[in-house]
């Protein structure tokens, strides 16, 4: 009998074979039980990954995946009026030119657990309050070793309360916090990220109720929070981008 | 055909990198990372050839370009792996869960080539034209990779295999 090789053996399990080629590798395998035995747990390793992860295609996609397309820059920019062309013509040539990089999911996590710790506290949201607001920045640009901002959003209806230094899997964490009129809450959480500095596209996070949108830029993450409607938190978070990187 | 048959394939894609690195989120950046370069990169698709093995090829190159930044991260990983064998269970639950745990345990360039098979049902040939190497090195990594989760999983003793020409 001629031998068989390793290849056609994989082929036995793995995908379309002649009926002759079938025959042969059969004639083999009924005289050789240790081949036999092998490919049985070939196969059935195939099944039990197949039942692993199928049902991965039952789950519903993402809204964030759906999002990826040139396209839903212009149908948020439509929803948002602050988001000015300009801008949105910027997002489109910086995504064509920089590479997309593997941005750490675990921030947003991290921002959106920060947000549902904090924001609904009533006597103490934060550790400094906005009206020692330069002592705010200071004492956490320190920390964070970099010069920090707070974004401006009053133009937004959201005013700063304050801000608070956390400690983050990755070092120290600047939490600012907003509120509008209403007490509806924002946080904007910025911690030093590992390695190279790189930059990301916007990225959108549903964490149960709280909507983040979180990016990095150069060595810094950053993941704005809120219990607000993706468009809304949208409007915010490019007023944000825009007012760090002037 | 046009750029929105890439919303087709979101689910497959969703799944082979679910099975790839494990972590729902890790696994779901990894997929927007890959859309967005095929949004960017779509002009380099040759129409008429198949859309869903150039999506593997983009998500490969994503992977291994972020496996090289982050070697160190996933060099601690390995040495974390088991290399002893998973003891043989009863239900199956627990089967799946020791099925996952040695995929884990297999070198990344091992995992691709049994996922692409095994899960994504590809032929030989388009693994070897996704990932960009010769059908010879498919044929050893699948090969390799089914072996070393068989004496994991089946807790044989570790025999070189051998070979038959």
């Amino acid at each position: 009998m001629k031998p068989v090789a390793e290849a056609e053996l994989h082929t036995y399990i793995d995908g379309a074979l002649s009926e002759g080629a079938r025959a042969e590798i059969e004639a083999w395998l009924a005289s050789h039980p240790e081949d036999a035995e092998r490919l049985r747990a070939y196969a059935e390793q195939n099944a039990l990954l197949r039942s692993l992860y199928n049902p991965v295609l039952d789950e519903p996609v993402p809204a964030a995946l759906l999002a990826v397309r040139p396209h839903a820059w212009r149908r948020y920019a439509g929803a948002a009026a602050i988001f000015a062309l300009g801008i949105g013509l910027g997002w489109l040539v910086r995504g064509m030119f920089i590479t997309p990089q593997m941005l750490p999911a675990s921030l947003a996590r991290q921002a959106a657990t920060a947000h549902v710790v904090y924001s609904p506290e009533v006597r103490h949201p934060v550790e400094v309050r906005a009206d020692e607001e330069e002592h705010l920045v200071n004492w956490l640009s320190k920390r964070l070793g970099t010069t920090l901002k707070a974004p401006k959003l009053g133009p937004l209806g959201y005013e700063l309360v304050g801000g608070r230094l956390l400690s983050g899997p990755q070092g120290p964490v600047a939490h600012f916090m907003y509120q509008d009129g209403r007490g509806q809450r924002l946080t904007l959480y910025v911690s030093k990220q590992r390695g190279e500095p790189r930059d990301t596209a916007f990225r959108f996070s549903q964490e149960d109720r709280v909507s983040v949108f979180y990016w990095v830029d150069g060595n810094f993450g950053y993941a704005l929070s809120g219990e607000i409607r993706r468009e809304q938190l949208l409007q915010v978070a490019e007023v944000v981008y825009k007012q760090l990187n002037p | 055909m046009d750029r929105r048959h890439i919303i087709e394939h979101i689910p497959r894609l969703r799944r082979y990198a679910r099975a790839l690195v494990g972590d729902r989120y890790v696994a779901d950046d990894l997929v927007q990372d890959t859309l967005e370069r095929a949004w960017n990169k779509f002009y380099l698709w040759r129409p008429g050839s198949d859309l869903r093995a150039w999506l593997f090829t983009i998500m490969h190159n994503v992977f291994v370009n972020q496996a090289r930044r982050r070697r160190y991260e996933i060099e601690q990983a390995m040495e974390e792996m088991p290399a002893v064998s998973v003891r043989a269970t009863q239900s199956e639950q627990l089967e799946l869960q020791d099925v996952d745990r040695v995929l884990r345990s297999l070198s990344p360039e091992q995992r691709e080539v049994v996922l692409l098979v095994a899960v994504e049902q590809l032929t030989y040939e388009e693994v070897s034209g996704a990932l960009d190497i010769p059908i010879g090195t498919v044929m050893s990594r699948l090969s390799r990779a089914r072996e070393r989760m068989r004496q994991l999983l089946g807790g044989q003793t570790v025999m070189p295999l051998k070979v038959v020409k």
